[in-house]
């Protein structure tokens, strides 16, 4: 169904961290930008589609005008809104958040160290954009930072504070940016795998809280109302959002799950994990009946290597891309 | 990231060194009396309760260079010397048996399992000497109480940490090589069979479920790999059987610390917070009192690994960098404090230097160093 493309070339390895790499599709531009971690540095490379051109960048996490004091990145993402795309780096310091092409830095918000306990480790991860204005990003302490972003410019405002998690946040999504209506737009994951699921606005409303089975939920995702939750037991649940209900259960990895991805089009769900294999399923939702079909398509297995991130290219899912713990390259397939 | 590190780290990597210089000190015949003292004064000082208790301080993972260095005090807490090139490659090999075990680890709780696999073999190389038993015993304890309640997200932080450290380390080590755990290229060997770990399910199967709750649909799919069920889990109390086999002594099966290295590996770039670290270091050192220091007139040298490349290199009289003679006599009062402050002097020197370029540093914290090496 797929097979490898050439690889692209990265300048360091990427770090064992969940959801590490991020990919941004530029269309009018014929290039994709992708990002991934490497401990205290972000690789970012912009590739043309025509696989003759690649420019590469290093992006530190550190606070603005301080020399030393660069920290580990937990997560890197893009995220796209109707007015502007950003990339947002969250690291054991703080937040930044960049110009799409990792030019500018836009914004830093220093994370707050001094209401933690010592005993625990503080830092950001789980990034999302949602509707129209917002991007989301987690926090340690299981708080959800929502930050207001103008159409431009460099006025972007911490919102509000979501205070429903008790444990560290691992990842956040959404669906129905901008145009769609949704009932509910925003899906957050932590380390004891509880799911929180949300409406946006000028006050966030808590739609539905999906309690885990103290087992961490690594990556999730949201769509057409469903949310797909992968596990460090290497399973993968399907739950309708608004409700709870469990709709499906995929023994899907040997291995903790390190990253979901979902091309929205096509209902493509590619999830990897530290098993050394990518799997690729078909997300079949039929409202009328309210019934989730999952059917197995596809494997690739990266020899010996902990997947780390896995992302699709294009919203049919026709490419995805894939990263690994201590490989210096982002590997690439295609469909056939 | 994880502030929970350290203690696991120096057990790990303290037990791996001693599994080392165990093997060594039985290939070289030398005498168990000696033999026995050099486990015991260094057990004694890595399980020592001082000791411990700052490592269980939540603190950020120390730089490679750090680490390296406490190691080596570590090392020469006994009246056995190593020159600086073995202690690089006890370093080496050490991280690198670490980092396979973090690698392969099948669940993040299991490193655990691996630290107490770690503390059962330390335990039976100083069984003789109970006092030494008795603060493995403690210590186990104190790990057991702060780390059993621990949630699996908390390892994995814990894991990410320690991978990120090993992040890019490839050095080949035969052993590992022989036994096919690490490829030609360094990289360690992940097959897809075996039993899945404790706790988690063989893949295969997806279940569709109705909105009651109640399965409607069950479908295979082919998982691409020949897995089978868990195994049972291992023991998480003080003495128990481990199950895995991650930690256990690989050099006793009669694999020879025969090292072939292929340095492709930084130690990254200065950490701004040296500053804190050797403080940190300075009350570890510190900790070790001039009384635990053997008395003994007369020390012992240890061929640490011999290698065909030096064995040449004696011949041509070459020498890997070491100022002095591969392996020299050396006089343990004399050399032990000159050679500890030497050390410390240089990497505080080297510290120092650095710090001015980014902040202005008080200017005698190099001082302060010397000045509580020269107590000991």
């Amino acid at each position: 169904m797929y097979h490898k493309e050439k690889s692209i070339q990265i300048k360091n390895s990427a770090s064992a961290l969940y959801n590490n790499l991020s990919v941004l599709r530029i269309a009018p531009r014929r290039l994709t930008y992708f990002t991934v971690v490497h401990a205290n540095v972000v690789n970012m490379v912009s590739a043309s589609w025509d696989g003759l051109n690649y420019s590469h960048r290093q992006l530190q996490s550190k606070e603005p005008n301080v020399a030393t004091s660069t920290s580990l990145i937990m997560q890197v993402a893009f995220c796209v809104l109707p007015s502007r795309d950003l990339l947002v780096v969250t690291s054991q310091k703080g937040i930044q958040i960049y110009e799409s092409d990792g030019s500018i830095m836009v914004y830093w918000h220093a994370l707050d160290t001094s209401d933690a306990p010592t005993a625990q480790a503080v830092f950001a991860r789980g990034i999302s954009a949602v509707w129209d204005n917002y991007i989301c990003v987690g926090v340690s302490s299981g708080a959800i930072l929502v930050f207001d972003v103008p159409s431009k410019g460099s006025n972007i405002t911490l919102s509000e504070v979501l205070e429903e998690h008790k444990e560290p946040i691992t990842d956040i999504a959404s669906e129905c940016s901008g145009s769609q209506e949704c009932i509910a737009d925003l899906v957050s994951a932590d380390d004891g795998g509880n799911l929180c699921v949300w409406k946006s606005g000028k006050e966030f409303q808590l739609l539905n809280k999906i309690p885990g089975f103290d087992m961490s939920c690594s990556s999730v995702k949201l769509w057409k109302g469903i949310v797909v939750a992968g596990y460090g037991t290497g399973q993968i649940h399907l739950f309708e959002a608004v409700t709870g209900i469990l709709h499906a259960e995929v023994n899907a990895h040997a291995r903790w799950i390190y990253s979901l991805d979902i091309a929205p089009f096509s209902g493509l769900l590619l999830s990897a994990a530290e098993d050394s294999l990518v799997r690729v399923w078909h997300l079949t939702v039929t409202p009328e009946t309210n019934s989730v079909e999952v059917a197995h398509l596809h494997n690739e297995c990266v020899t010996d290597t902990q997947i780390c991130g896995a992302k699709f290219c294009d919203g049919d899912g026709y490419a995805f891309a894939v990263t690994g713990y201590d490989l210096s390259e982002i590997i690439r397939y295609t469909q056939l | 990231m994880s502030v929970k590190t350290l203690p696991l780290v120096f057990i790990n990597l303290g037990g791996e060194m001693l599994y080392i210089l165990d093997q060594r000190l039985r290939a070289t015949s030398t005498s168990e009396d000696n033999s026995e003292k050099v486990m015991n004064d260094i057990v004694g000082t890595l399980f020592s309760k001082t000791f411990m208790d700052e490592l269980l301080k939540p603190q950020q993972l120390y730089s490679h260079r750090t680490l390296k260095t406490v190691l080596t005090r570590l090392a020469h807490a006994s009246i056995m010397r190593l020159n600086p090139a073995s202690m690089d490659r006890l370093y080496e090999l050490t991280i690198m048996a670490f980092k396979y075990q973090v690698f392969r680890c099948p669940r993040p709780k299991d490193l655990l399992l691996i630290s107490y696999s770690h503390i059962d073999t330390i335990r039976e190389l100083v069984k003789d000497t109970s006092v030494v038993v008795n603060q493995v015993d403690e210590t186990h304890r104190k790990i057991i109480e702060v780390y059993s309640s621990l949630s699996e997200g908390e390892f994995q932080l814990l894991r990410q940490t320690l991978l990120i450290f090993f992040q890019d380390m490839h050095v080949r080590v035969s052993l590992f090589l022989k036994n096919q755990i690490q490829n030609p290229d360094g990289r360690f060997a992940l097959p897809t069979s075996g039993p899945v770990p404790h706790g988690i399910v063989v893949p295969g199967l997806i279940r569709v479920f109705d909105s009651k709750g109640r399965e409607v649909r069950r479908s295979e799919f082919p998982a691409g790999g020949s897995y089978s069920s868990p195994v049972r889990e291992g023991s998480f109390e003080l003495h128990g059987d481990r199950v895995i086999s991650l930690g256990m002594n690989m050099y006793v099966l009669g694999g020879t610390v025969h090292s072939m290295f292929s340095l492709q590996q930084t130690y990254g770039t200065p950490n701004p917070l040296a500053k804190e670290e050797l403080n940190l270091l300075a009350c570890l050192i510190g900790s070790l009192k001039a009384e635990n220091m053997p008395r003994a007139e007369y020390g012992f040298r240890i061929n640490l690994f011999t290698t065909d490349q030096e064995e040449e290199e004696e011949a041509d009289g070459t020498s890997d960098g070491a100022e002095e003679s591969m392996f020299g006599v050396i006089n343990i009062q004399a050399m032990q404090d000159e050679q500890s402050a030497a050390e410390l002097a240089r990497i505080t020197g080297q510290f120092a230097e650095e710090e001015e370029q980014h902040e202005n540093p008080s200017g005698n914290k190099g001082d302060d160093l010397l000045a509580m090496m020269d107590d000991l």
